[in-house]
């Protein structure tokens, strides 16, 4: 192994111990006083072996790998694979069980945005806090501050304690101050996904310069697009042991192709039952042909929106529209259910599921549902419910040849059209 | 840096704390901007607490059971106990709380914990120094002039906040890990007050065996008060030696077990 190693992980485990008792999360100092008494009144008839082991299982288990000085790598795996842990571990957050982590220079850790922020406190007085919890010094929150300030776009309320912000201003300004930070390495756990669309591409064109100047940075992240935007090399992690690892692409499609779907993301969105609604969304999903929830597909395959809907009342005529959009919210392909049979659907009351096969057709990007349910009159068109803008789910690349030349994907639709080549 | 598995007990990684001293600084700050938030209310509270204790105190124990009070006016006398005694169990309950109150921010990023019960208790300097400056026209009511034993007071008082910082230690870390904690402690200062001579003269108990009531350190912290500030004559010397002992074993048992248990804080919070 090299010597130059900005991080070095040598056989790290980590040991948890679950289930401690059945219910509750936490002990209670009673039930220690309870047992003490116990234990003393049966200390005669007391049995080896009485006190059972708490169930324990390893979040990671003898992981050795170096991370090169200056190099981003990206951490995929399903929830639970132990990528989280061992960001807490590289973060002091927690100590491995057994083994070391070796790290060089200065670090900080993006684990998530805004802890730290008090509400009854202004933004103004919280950047200084959130500074010095995530470890910055005062003279560098002073000489930055305006930096934070405009990236965060909230000026204007800086002296307004910030439980009246709403949530997407307190995410902006809490990612604001964590961007700003100068380590030698930083962490940083799936906080890309904050803020409306505009500010998330702000935040990945913030972890690019981060990435390019040289630091050396761990993203742990589901969005595929971003960690492959973002890294050169990845790590693939399941079940707390390194399945594959090399540069990002070979990374995302080996996560790709063998990844637990249900590990992953899921895209779909469910409504609370209405009665006043006579055609009512009740849910939207991302599936696979498998029929499992995801939320990333490669660009070579079908996927499948499942819609569930409850007619309630059906006297009139309607019909269901669905509107893939773009991360610009641009409908790019709509929709509608009575294209299939080139009729309108009788509907009696009831509860119906669609499954919408779309075929590997869209360009690797992000996009989101919009599902409306529709009453069709003699002159006009009423809606009766709609989810806008729901499901996000991304299309990504899974190593197609024009990545491998190094070319972007550009246009709005992936078909590999036909190339016949003769000579003269 | 490097993240090692938990090490040997005794090593309590102490010069970990001095990168980040000023975030102990920016924790006292937050403290006191959230408690002064509505200024007139924190400040008034701050005077009117320990005055209200004393005024029932005095209707209490100074009319009623009529317990002697070494020869001083019963409100006074009272009031000079409470300063400390007020000082250490609002630190207590604040510290106690710290950790488990701050879960978010444990269980994500790494700073040194210890810095959370400290700041709790270190914030309490102003609630005590606003009590403080009542005494003064107190003492100007009733007539007692300030003597060099004054200058004793600097240490009194650092003895009051080792106490509560002590104490904060082990009940914060405790916290983490048994919850009910919380139900426990206004309980225990309760009856910690009891214990403790507020109300009452340590004059009370035989000499022979007033030393042993310094296992309680802020025995030894009040009857240090009363014999800075009012020149009491009752031979405490024993006493609030056996205190500031008791202190020391405390502070130095809370700090192992704190930091021993720190680096798993993050997996049980």
């Amino acid at each position: 192994m090299e010597d130059k190693y900005a991080i070095r992980i040598h056989n790290v485990s980590k040991k948890y111990k679950v289930g401690l008792q059945k219910g509750r999360r936490y002990r209670m100092f009673r039930d220690v006083l309870l047992d003490t008494a116990k234990a003393a009144w049966n200390f005669r008839r007391r049995k080896a072996g009485a006190n059972e082991d708490p169930e324990t299982f390893w979040a990671l288990k003898d992981l050795t790998f170096d991370v090169a000085p200056g190099d981003s790598l990206g951490i995929v795996g399903n929830n639970g694979a132990g990528k989280s842990t061992l960001l807490k571990i590289l973060s002091r957050v927690t100590v491995p069980t057994t083994g070391y982590a070796h790290l060089r220079g200065r670090v900080s850790s993006l684990l998530e945005v805004g802890t730290g922020f008090h509400p009854e406190l202004t933004g103004r007085e919280n950047i200084y806090l959130n500074g010095a919890v995530l470890g910055m010094r005062k003279r560098e929150i002073v000489s930055k501050f305006d930096e934070i300030v405009e990236f965060s776009e909230v000026e204007k309320f800086l002296d307004t304690p910030v439980k009246f912000y709403s949530s997407g201003m307190r995410v902006r300004l809490a990612f604001s101050v964590a961007a700003h930070l100068e380590p030698e390495i930083l962490l940083v756990d799936e906080v890309l996904a904050v803020g409306d669309v505009a500010f998330q591409k702000k935040s990945i064109n913030r972890m690019e310069k981060v990435t390019k100047e040289g630091r050396t940075v761990i993203f742990v992240s589901h969005n595929m697009a971003a960690i492959r935007s973002l890294c050169k090399t990845g790590v693939y992690l399941d079940k707390g042991k390194i399945i594959y690892m090399g540069d990002v692409d070979g990374t995302v499609k080996a996560y790709l192709d063998t990844g637990n779907p249900q590990g992953q993301h899921q895209s779909r969105v469910e409504f609370e039952p209405n009665e006043a609604i006579p055609f009512q969304i009740l849910s939207v999903a991302i599936m696979n042909t498998q029929g499992e929830l995801v939320s990333s597909i490669s660009h070579e395959r079908e996927f499948v929106i499942q819609v569930k809907v409850s007619v309630r009342r059906w006297n009139e005529r309607g019909y269901i529209a669905l509107d893939i959009l773009d991360e610009n919210m641009n409908t790019v392909l709509s929709s509608y259910d009575f294209e299939a049979e080139n009729s309108f659907v009788d509907y009696q009351p009831g509860t119906y599921t669609f499954l919408v096969t779309v075929p590997p057709l869209l360009v690797p990007g992000e996009y989101r549902l919009s599902v409306r349910s529709v009453r069709k009159g003699k002159k006009r068109e009423t809606p009766w419910d709609s989810a806008q803008e729901v499901c996000p789910f991304e299309i990504v690349d899974g190593g197609s040849a024009r990545i491998q030349a190094g070319l972007k994907w550009s246009g709005w639709i992936a078909r590999p059209l036909k190339w016949e080549r003769s000579t003269e | 840096m490097m993240v090692l598995p938990p090490g040997k007990w005794w090593n309590l990684r102490l010069a970990d704390l001095w990168p980040y001293r000023e975030l102990l600084y920016f924790f006292i700050w937050r403290e006191l901007k959230v408690r002064y938030k509505q200024t007139v209310l924190g400040v008034f509270w701050a005077i009117l607490q320990p005055l209200l204790i004393m005024v029932v105190f005095s209707v209490i124990f100074g009319n009623f059971a009529k317990l002697p009070s070494d020869g001083f006016p019963y409100p006074i006398f009272a009031y000079v106990g409470l300063l400390p005694w007020q000082l250490f169990a609002r630190a207590l309950s604040d510290a106690s709380q710290s950790l488990v109150s701050n879960q978010h921010m444990v269980s994500k990023i790494y700073f040194p914990r210890i810095f959370l019960p400290t700041s709790s208790v270190l914030a309490g300097l102003v609630d005590f120094s606003i009590a403080f400056v009542i005494l003064f026209g107190m003492m100007a009511v009733y007539g007692i002039a300030p003597t060099w034993r004054w200058l004793a007071l600097p240490l009194l008082i650092l003895a009051a906040l080792l106490s509560a910082i002590a104490v904060g230690l082990w009940l914060s870390a405790i916290n983490v890990k048994y919850r009910d904690i919380k139900y426990i402690t206004p309980f225990l200062v309760q009856m910690w007050l009891y214990a403790t001579p507020v109300a009452y003269s340590s004059a009370l108990f035989p000499e022979k065996y007033r030393p042993l009531l310094g296992l309680n350190p802020m025995a030894g912290v009040v009857d240090g008060f009363r014999w800075a500030l009012l020149g009491q004559e009752v031979n405490s010397s024993p006493l609030i030696l056996v205190s500031l002992v008791t202190i020391a074993v405390l502070l130095i048992g809370g700090l192992i077990y704190f930091q021993n248990t720190e680096q798993t804080f993050a997996d049980v919070i």
